[in-house]
């Protein structure tokens, strides 16, 4: 017994310090799981709270340019709109609005921590559960996908951006329907990789790449990038990269779409497994 | 108890000019300095070192918060704070009564110069190589955390000869 003393009085300073290490450890792997962080993340009040001002503030500087890419999206949905209409007015289609199902809502919020120089990215929007938000939901602007969502709290939610070597998302060619996952390297922003295509899959460097609707996450046929390099030696998992629509490193407003139908989706997938 | 005051505002100050200045510069992309540790340099020797450890901690898990990155930098910090006492012996030759007589503004460049490096580069390497978080890409976490380092080192030298001139 006193032996044992002796020896917490001798290393108590190692001790505690291994005992810190511990549970830092555990912090450091938990974060690394998707949604599996409950503690340490950048979506709580305070965290929260400091990033909103800094966003607030900062956001007056880019006010010209934010402008410019809404008036530039409303103009695409504009014509969108217009587009339908003209089919709308042929007689021989015939709408039904009763048989007609909301399969997607969107929810606007901001964004207040960007980050993209690290290998495993994340991004704090101000809108969480009181507006909605969920876990596992799209993050995207008007020119691409962002994210997923990963934590949410109140009124905060942190995203797993695509620049997160966690990331895997449903992807494919637009032109031809083949499909394959989208992930980071780790390396460079303005670019991700595309893998597993299959390999009788037509590539051409310009190509455009886009969400598949496989995924209970994202809707079909949301922008990502356009082909930038192709391999042409016989890889296994059959890589592209993809130069993204979007800057990573300047964002600001985005959208939260919530799929209407992802508990039924997945409860289907569920008992087709077992 | 003005002691503990100036060290509590110091504390703060690192903190919030480490995540609302410094961690948005990147600097050719990716390059950030990481400043807060000055604390650890800074903090005064002690014998009893528990509050010492249990303060980086703290310091380093908010940074932690703040940057998402799970446990790392609370990780690196601890660390370097916890082998603080040994480079303090190896540069500066000090023995347990010196300890509270010591100051790092009354030392010889050299030796701080020499504590304040290796801290620095023991810090910036497990915190890169834990952001890395695999065997691969290994020359990426030796040149990020060898210009981090350079960056990091700057900043601290031109804080302390600027604090030091204005007394």
């Amino acid at each position: 017994m006193q032996q044992i003393l002796f020896f917490f009085q001798k290393f108590k300073y190692f001790l505690f310090f291994l005992f810190l290490e511990f549970i830092v450890l555990s912090f450091t792997f938990n974060n690394l799981n998707f949604h599996k962080s409950k503690f340490v993340n950048s979506a709580n009040s305070i965290t929260g709270a400091v990033y909103t001002i800094l966003a607030n503030s900062s956001e007056y500087l880019e006010l010209k340019k934010l402008n410019e890419q809404l008036s530039k999206e409303n103009t695409r949905l504009k014509n969108l709109f217009a587009h339908n209409k003209l089919i709308s007015t042929e007689d021989s289609i015939v709408i039904d609005t009763t048989k007609y199902y909301q399969k997607y809502t969107y929810t606007q919020a901001k964004i207040i921590k960007n980050s993209y120089s690290k290998p495993f990215n994340f991004l704090t929007i101000n809108g969480g559960r009181n507006q909605g938000i969920d876990k596992e939901m799209a993050v995207v602007n008007s020119k691409g996908i962002i994210g997923i969502t990963d934590q949410t709290q109140n009124l905060y939610t942190r995203v797993q951006s695509i620049l997160n070597k966690n990331s895997r998302i449903n992807a494919r060619l637009k032109n031809s329907n083949y499909f394959g996952t989208l992930n980071w390297n780790g390396k460079d922003y303005r670019t991700v990789q595309l893998s597993d295509l299959p390999r009788q899959a037509p590539l051409k460097i310009g190509d455009t790449i886009e969400t598949d609707g496989k995924s209970t996450i994202f809707p079909e046929g949301i922008l990502i990038g356009t082909i930038s390099k192709v391999n042409t030696g016989n890889t296994i998992d059959n890589k592209v990269d993809i130069k993204l629509f979007n800057d990573m490193s300047n964002l600001r407003y985005i959208y939260v779409i919530k799929n209407l139908h992802k508990e039924e989706i997945q409860s289907l997938e569920n008992t087709f497994n077992e | 108890m003005n002691k503990n005051i100036r060290q509590s505002l110091f504390f703060l100050f690192l903190l919030f000019l480490q995540v609302l200045v410094l961690n948005n510069i990147n600097f050719l992309g990716h390059i950030n300095p990481y400043l807060y540790i000055a604390f650890i340099f800074l903090y005064p020797l002690k014998e009893k070192r528990f509050t010492f450890l249990f303060l980086s901690f703290i310091l380093g898990l908010c940074v932690d918060f703040f940057s998402d990155s799970g446990g790392i930098h609370a990780f690196s910090t601890i660390f370097i704070a916890y082998i603080r006492l040994f480079f303090v012996k190896v540069y500066f030759r000090k023995i347990t009564s010196d300890y509270s007589f010591f100051n790092l503004k009354s030392e010889a460049f050299g030796a701080v110069f020499n504590y304040v490096v290796t801290l620095t580069l023991i810090h910036h390497l497990i915190y890169f190589s834990f952001i890395n978080f695999s065997l691969q890409n290994l020359s990426i976490v030796f040149s990020n955390t060898l210009y981090a380092s350079v960056f990091t080192l700057i900043l601290f030298f031109l804080g302390t000869y600027i604090f030091t001139k204005n007394k």
